[in-house]
């Protein structure tokens, strides 16, 4: 009997099945967004002692059931809430803070290291609001600890934390690390929550 | 004019596709309620992501509209009542190798509209149970332009 040869597949729809796929993998991909802001709660137990606390050095920020928002008790829109929160913290009222760039305004925080926010909201405020505030908070902090960091090494304060999580970066991450503790102590975060 | 050869067509499709099969990521947990996150841009990157016990709320979506019109927690799969969230932390923790559960975050996927009562009877909880390190997972974009 005559050998005949196996016919060829033919794969020309080959690439159709691969593209019906693709497609399939495209539209069902969610790049995921964990990604968020970041933030420790206070130990449950309490300090015994009371401790006093400056009347100019507490920044106080209510927001209220209908998402309104009380600084300083005064009513303010959010756009408005980093600066005055930067000029709240770089204030340097007691001028005992040599990197302070504020205004040095006897009334306001004595130095970043006393000055604390206080943000209150209340059981109705919405998810978002509070967020959106604490977002600015946030911001205000990150921007004088950029610029402070900017001026000290020359760098973001976000440059500096973004090299020393990276695994490839190649410089002294001891040094660097330093260099991070350095700035935060020079701008601590101190942010106070209640709850009404 | 000849035709171009489109013979490794088929290869560089292939090459796309297991591309995004590697990169998909499937979702471990089914959503029951809305959950429209929150927009901020001062956000941080959760690197490792089997360091990271969700906590959902939010309001019920349209299909378990039984359970109710305000906002609920869901833990896994299924509703959840805030005193649960003990035990879930715990079974989360039990679930890691021991050295790891220091590094352990929570991360609280919360809905746009849900209201802070509700965040701050989590909060408390996980103060309780001492899993102090939390992420309020958000998406990134600025605070202003989308209120």
């Amino acid at each position: 009997m005559a050998k005949r040869a196996a016919p060829e597949v033919n794969a020309g729809s080959m690439a159709d099945i691969a593209f019906l796929l693709l497609i399939f993998f495209l539209v069902t991909t969610t790049i995921e967004t964990d990604s968020g802001i970041n933030r420790k709660l206070p130990p449950m137990e309490e300090s015994e002692e009371d401790v006093v606390i400056k009347q100019k050095n507490i920044f106080t920020v209510l927001l209220n059931g209908q998402d309104q928002l009380l600084v300083e008790d005064e009513i303010m829109e959010l756009k408005d809430l980093r600066q005055a929160a930067k000029e709240f913290l770089d204030n340097g009222g007691d001028k005992s803070c040599t990197y302070c760039k504020g205004a040095k305004d006897p009334a306001s925080s004595d130095n970043p290291d006393k000055a604390i926010i206080s943000l209150a909201n209340n059981r109705e405020t919405t998810y978002k609001t509070y967020i959106s505030v604490q977002n600015e908070l946030v911001a205000a902090y990150n921007e004088l600890r950029n610029e402070r960091a900017e001026t000290l090494y020359s760098m973001s304060f976000e440059q500096m934390e973004a090299d020393y999580k990276d695994v490839n970066w190649p410089g002294n991450k001891e040094k660097l690390k330093v260099k991070i503790d350095k700035i935060k102590a020079d701008y601590p975060q101190k942010l106070s929550e209640v709850q009404e | 004019m000849p035709a171009v050869n489109t013979a490794s067509l088929p290869d560089i499709v292939f090459m796309l596709l297991f591309f995004f099969m590697v990169a998909t990521v499937m979702r471990q947990n089914t959503l029951m309620i809305e959950n429209n996150l929150p927009f901020a841009d001062q956000v941080e990157k959760l690197d490792k992501k089997d360091l990271v016990m969700y906590i959902y709320a939010g309001k019920p979506s349209e299909n378990y509209k039984q359970y109710g019109n305000s906002a609920k927690i869901q833990l896994n799969d299924k509703f959840a009542d805030v005193k649960e969230i003990a035990s879930f932390i715990a079974a989360e923790r039990a679930s890691k190798r021991e050295e790891l559960v220091p590094y352990l975050t929570t991360a609280l996927k919360v809905d746009s509209d849900a209201n802070m009562g509700l965040i701050g009877d989590i909060k408390q909880e996980l103060r309780k149970v001492n899993a102090l390190k939390i992420n309020y997972t958000t998406k990134k974009g600025s605070v202003l332009g989308n209120n």
